[in-house]
């Protein structure tokens, strides 16, 4: 043994690894104190349009929400449409898997008033809201929109999170209602029922969107989800705190609840309208129930975030989709409801039978009943969403 | 020792050669240890940081760091039961697994003869397909109306109205199957270069095959079994996909809260605080093993 240096034994390192981590750890706490407030005001972050000199537009939307074109699935008509129209070109991506795990994505940029790369993105209501309540968002330039001025359904004007139109334009729509396979069970017809009825324990799913399960609570305990209370709201969640606890509700689910629904290891639910008019075209004993206390309202919007550099160019795409006879061509490939008015007469030409689908054109009667979850504050949002966690076992 | 072999060597000055080897190691440590550092030393200081941050704190205010020792005990207040389960689920499919897994390696390395490498690869194989669909895979096998469940009614071990899918049972037979390959492949490591004749010995002193297996393979495994449980149970405890695709909120584990207090609840002092508790919780389970184990050759 040379006796001149200690040796470079594994103990002694890790020893010294563990001890200089520690002191590195107490060093780097002292020294790196909070995260910045990531809200931004329309004075702060001001964002350069280059639309003039720059015919491009980055386009971030969900995966199947595109028509494509039926013997080449790498062309997209509608889209292809407004390249040759406008001269402007489209880089379509379809990276939003969901809404939480995009927010995750792009926050760091959007609370630095940093560029996320993306002209628009499509977000769902209550994510749209989020982002324009931290003012991520740019406001749109209304007349540059004609065809959504005159167009957008009624129902979806002044929604509670955007009061004056000014942010969010919807791509597509959708209905949260109640969904049942026929062939393990009989018809369903009401919340209660789900919640309740015996043949179903245990073969019940609900949404772990808390706006569309405690949506469809709230109204069926005949409050309305636009303008509640959070005693009403405590109500609606005691309802559903039984039905968990007594075992009626298997479990609460995202978009996976469809294939438990096709097999039949589910025999009803809360569920979005889109996903049930899919399963029906190959299973028609699967059907969608829009219960006679209200069904949800929602929509995944557009939205032109901080930063983008082609404002006017996302502007003139809006419009484009707007345009009755695109907005039909696009409705008949994803089956979500539109929210374009005239749409359906366009529709007649492609697909008369889709053209009389309640759940793609809405009829009167299913607008009267469909309602707009409300807009809540940064502290409401955590307080509801935090019960609502608690109660689905999160 | 010394004197002689330091006789070949050509004659340079002591010291020089004393500090330059001294300095060597360290030297070869360092791109790795940049890396822990980056890597892993800086996110792990964040997470200590977040998880002492005001809990009143949002994120459109933003948080300062009020060293709030208190989100400590109000998460463990909150969350006990998830983190009681995380620890009971993981626990018995480890032990599921140490019953299929040490026989499986054992059979591969010492009995499998040419199929060795076969067997290898269809124990590494399901690991080429993503832990997602693997797990996805489960939720058919184990359907209501599948063919295993059909089964199980009709010899009555499960009532007419019985399902695995959505219980206790499916989330443990979840983790067992994902995580068993992790504990597999060491075990196997050091089951192949078990030495033959030392069995052999064993029994010409007239010992039982069970005193045999207790007496010379079970230590000389020691290593890869200490290695495989580590490499099972520690991904096993912190797992969310299983219980959030097998199991209802009934199963959630602690890596359920964790998900959703950083992504749905936006909750992140909590969020950060439950994983300390959790790697903690680990740690001091590992550690306590370890030392009872008492394998200096792990650590």
């Amino acid at each position: 043994m040379r006796s001149a240096h200690r040796p470079f034994t594994r103990r002694g390192l890790l020893t010294g690894t563990l001890g200089s981590a520690a002191l590195l750890t107490a060093g780097g706490t002292l020294t790196g104190c909070g995260t910045p407030a990531a809200q931004q005001t329309e004075e702060g972050c001001v964002s350069e349009d280059l639309s003039g000199t720059e015919k491009t537009l980055a386009f971030s939307n969900w995966p199947q929400y595109m028509d494509v074109d039926e013997d080449d699935e790498s062309k997209r008509p509608s889209l292809d449409g407004f390249v040759s129209r406008t001269g402007i070109q489209v880089t379509y991506t379809e990276d939003i898997n969901d809404n939480n795990e995009f927010f995750g994505k792009v926050q760091n940029q959007l609370a630095a008033c940093q560029s996320t790369g993306r002209d628009i993105m499509v977000l769902t209501d209550w994510m749209a809201a989020r982002m324009i309540r931290l003012g991520w968002i740019q406001k749109l330039d209304r007349s540059k929109l004609p065809n959504v001025e005159a167009n957008l359904l009624p129902s979806l004007r002044n929604r509670p999170f955007d009061a004056e139109n000014q942010f969010a334009v919807p791509w597509q729509s959708g209905l949260a209602g109640l969904a049942y396979n026929g062939r393990v069970t009989g018809e369903i017809r009401t919340v209660d029922e789900l919640l309740t009825r015996p043949d179903l324990k245990g073969k019940v799913t609900a949404l772990s969107e808390m706006r569309d399960t405690m949506g469809l609570l709230l109204m069926s305990n005949g409050h309305d989800p636009a303008d509640f209370t959070a005693a009403q709201f405590d109500d609606a969640l005691n309802k559903l705190k039984r039905a968990v606890d007594s075992g009626q509700i298997r479990r609460f689910t995202g978009n996976d609840y469809a294939p438990d629904l096709a097999r039949g290891d589910i025999a009803a639910c809360v569920g979005w309208s889109g996903d049930i008019i899919q399963l029906g075209f190959e299973d028609e004993r699967i059907r969608f129930v829009a219960p006679d206390s209200g069904v949800l309202l929602w929509s995944d919007n557009m939205l032109v975030p901080n930063q983008a550099s082609h404002k006017a160019n996302a502007e003139e795409l809006i419009n484009y989709y707007y345009d009755p006879a695109v907005a039909a061509q696009l409705a008949a490939y994803v089956n979500y409801i539109c929210p374009v008015q005239g749409a359906q007469a366009e529709m007649e030409k492609i697909d008369p039978e889709l053209a009389a689908n309640p759940l793609i054109f809405p009829d009167e009667t299913m607008l009267a009943r469909s309602r707009v979850f409300m807009a809540l504050d940064e502290q409401q949002e955590r307080e509801y969403e935090s019960k609502f966690q608690q109660v689905i076992g999160a | 020792m010394s004197p002689r072999s330091e006789a070949g060597r050509p004659a340079s000055p002591p010291a020089a050669r004393s500090g330059r080897y001294r300095l060597l190691p360290y030297l070869l440590l360092l791109p790795g240890a940049a890396w822990l550092f980056l890597f892993f030393v800086v996110p792990l200081v964040q997470l200590a940081a977040a998880s002492l941050y005001d809990p009143t704190g949002s994120l459109s205010t933003g948080y300062a760091l009020t060293w709030a020792f208190g989100n400590y005990p109000t998460a463990l207040q909150a969350y006990w039961p998830q983190f009681g389960r995380s620890f009971l689920y993981a626990g018995i499919a480890l032990v599921l697994a140490l019953l299929m897994g040490y026989p499986l390696a054992y059979a591969i390395a010492q009995k499998a003869g040419r199929w060795k490498n076969l067997l290898l690869v269809c124990v590494i194989a399901p690991m080429f397909t993503s832990f997602l669909v693997r797990t996805l895979a489960w939720k058919t096998i184990l359907s209501d109306n599948g063919a295993l469940v059909g089964l199980l009614r009709d010899v009555h071990l499960l009532g007419p109205d019985g399902r695995l899918l959505a219980t206790p049972v499916a989330v443990v037979l979840g983790l067992t199957y994902n995580f068993l390959p992790f504990l597999v492949l060491p075990l196997y490591a050091s089951l192949e270069r078990l030495d033959r004749r030392l069995l052999e010995a064993s029994s010409d002193l007239y010992a039982s095959p069970l005193t045999t297996f207790r007496r010379v393979t079970l230590p000389l495994s020691m290593p890869g079994l200490i290695a495989g449980t580590l490499l099972f149970f520690i991904p096993a405890t912190g797992d969310y996909i299983n219980a959030e695709l097998l199991g209802t909120p009934n199963e959630y584990m602690i890596g359920n809260v964790i998900d959703s207090a950083f992504l749905v609840r936006l909750d992140y002092p909590q969020g950060a605080t439950l994983s300390f508790l959790l790697m903690s919780a680990i740690l001091a389970v590992v550690f306590g093993y370890l030392r009872r184990t008492g394998t200096e050759e792990i650590l």
